[in-house]
């Protein structure tokens, strides 16, 4: 007798082409008690790998009421090293339980042989590594059974001995893993400052028809020891302008995606970040065409 | 080993040792290398952990004050680094670097301090109980024999300092204030039955008899280890509270007869009292 797998717990929700915020512990009672009117949720998946007690808890009441995303921070894609198993099959499990709208990582690595790392770390631009990458998407999507998306970094030192220019090697990513990807625009800002190169021509090279939800967030803007501009990825406040016009730029081509604010410290009060979910809505309005002219898929 | 292996190898060795250069090959705009940009990650990495540790332990935070807390996390992050990415698990560690850290060796409890928060966060985290036993069928005799199923989120931790009552008002938001010379140990354990974790002061042996019931030893083998730890041990007291604690999910299966005797029952020794069946609501 064949006894069939449990059901998920949850039908499969995907995310809409709305503003959504980081789903925040100072804000789990307002949102429970008033249920506001937000596209949807992102949190990082390693906050949801313990065994059970509130956050658990509190995720499966916000995945009842919305459409969630998972964005992964540790898995360490960039890495030479094979991915960690335990950790992969971690995911998974999470992804069948909570059935997220999209599940995301990051092109950067953060294993190391003293431990992880805790941040996400540069890797260079060659065919050695671009090899390595693929890989270990392929074996992303096989287990976890769905496409992921690849986030572009924030840059603040090239590798000398980069051959791929960073949209090249996403592009190439692209096409032999078939992934999608997580555009996030304040990153490109930032790269962009921080080496001197141009915002608006990686986004006219970016592979904009493989874009299935864009980042926006808050940076800190320092310099090096020469007094050149070094902007910190901090997402400690609200989206620069200069990104806004970049966003605008960038869905007047794609069309409406699902746009993420993403506020990780210095968490504002519930009304300003639904607000910032809210004026990316309203960007999306103004300048994204509504279908007809978009990027084809 | 690849250049790629290479490469990032040597990167992650000069963000954990401040002592070596920025790794070659790393260039700013203008082509040049430049070590400010390079202490960005260095940075990011030292800071996100001591913030995860942070959040781990506030109290130790509070009672050795910021300054010196970033100094001891500094120590320990490069020491330690979380073997995995799952920080809600970061710095399990800690106490045990407190206590040969030397100028954190003046405040004696604090390593206990840091046990209980760590023992906090490891309930708040626990798995959630599959179906609970239930007491129906309880044998006439009462506890004595039986095993116990405890919640999974039980944590128990005995100290020779008063750390419950440091620990209670250093909290964030309260206030702390004298505590006599001879305040004495504490024994605590920490559940999480349903959504908050829950601290109790038990009685001087309590954390070994729930240990030992942790460990499947019956009732009556864990009073014993209690009262090893005093002829005083106040187990009805403990009982009671371990039952309105609701960390106790009902009894254990009665294991199957061990082939060569039951290792648990001597027949030379049986227990040296009588436990009648506990009295609490809904119990038939």
């Amino acid at each position: 007798m064949q006894i069939a797998p449990a059901a998920p717990a949850f039908a499969p929700r995907p995310l809409p082409a709305r503003g959504g915020v980081g789903l925040k512990a100072e804000h789990y009672r307002t949102i429970l008690e008033t249920g506001p009117d937000i596209g949807f949720f992102e949190v990082h998946a390693e906050n949801y790998m313990g065994a059970g007690g509130p956050p658990h808890r509190v995720l499966t009441a916000i995945r009842e009421r919305y459409p969630l995303s998972l964005h992964g921070v540790g898995l360490s894609i960039g890495a030479a090293r094979d991915l960690d198993r335990g950790h992969l099959a971690r995911l998974a499990a999470l992804i069948a339980r909570y059935q997220p709208g999209m599940f995301s990582e990051h092109l950067a690595w953060s294993t190391h042989d003293a431990g992880f790392l805790n941040d996400l770390l540069p890797l260079p631009y060659t065919d050695e590594t671009l090899a390595r990458v693929c890989t270990h998407i392929d074996q992303v999507q096989t287990v976890i059974g769905r496409q992921m998306l690849l986030e572009n970094p924030t840059t603040y030192l090239a590798f000398a001995e980069s051959t791929w220019p960073e949209v090249a090697f996403i592009a190439e990513v692209v096409r032999r893993t078939g992934c999608g990807l997580l555009l996030d625009v304040n990153n490109v800002h930032l790269s962009a400052v921080n080496l001197a190169g141009d915002a608006a021509a990686y986004l006219a090279a970016f592979p904009l028809a493989h874009v299935r939800e864009i980042h926006l967030a808050g940076h800190a803007p320092e310099t090096d020891e020469a007094d050149r501009p070094l902007l910190i990825d901090s997402h400690d406040r609200p989206v620069d302008a200069a990104v806004w016009q970049l966003y605008a730029d960038t869905v007047a081509r794609t069309g409406p995606l699902p746009t993420l604010i993403e506020w990780d410290s210095d968490v504002p009060g519930w009304p300003d970040l639904a607000a910032e979910a809210a004026r990316a809505e309203a960007v999306m309005a103004a300048h994204a065409a509504g279908g007809a002219d978009v990027v084809a898929r | 080993m690849s250049s790629h292996a290479e490469r990032l190898a040597g990167f992650g060795a000069a963000i954990l040792d401040a002592r070596l250069a920025a790794p070659p090959g790393l260039l700013g705009p203008d082509g040049q290398p430049s070590a400010r940009r390079f202490a960005v990650y260095r940075n990011n990495v030292v800071v996100g952990l001591t913030e995860a540790l942070q959040a781990a332990y506030p109290v130790v935070h509070r009672l050795v004050g910021e300054a010196f807390f970033r100094a001891v996390a500094g120590h320990y992050v490069r020491l330690e680094p979380p073997a995995s990415p799952i920080l809600l698990d970061y710095g399990a560690g800690f106490p045990a670097f407190l206590e040969v850290f030397p100028p954190a060796q003046a405040l004696a409890y604090l390593p206990d301090v840091a046990r209980l928060e760590r023992a906090w966060v490891e309930a708040y985290h626990a798995a959630e109980p599959g179906p609970a036993p239930g007491w129906a069928g309880l044998p006439a005799d009462g506890l004595a024999g039986l095993r116990l199923a405890l919640h999974p989120s039980v944590r128990v931790l005995a100290s020779d300092h008063p750390v419950l009552r440091i620990w209670q008002m250093n909290l964030p938001g309260a206030e702390p204030g004298p505590l006599p010379p001879d305040a004495g140990p504490d024994e605590v354990m920490l559940a999480r039955p349903e959504a908050e974790v829950e601290v109790f002061r038990l009685p001087v042996g309590g954390a070994a008899f729930v240990a030992a019931l942790q460990a499947g030893k019956t009732v009556s083998a864990a009073a014993l280890a209690g009262f090893d730890r005093t002829p005083r041990f106040a187990l009805q007291e403990m009982l009671s509270g371990l039952m309105a604690s609701r960390a106790c999910l009902g009894p254990l299966p009665a294991q199957p007869p061990h082939p060569r005797g039951d290792p648990r029952c001597s027949p030379l020794s049986p227990p040296p009292f009588a436990l009648s069946a506990p009295r609490w609501p809904g119990f038939p």
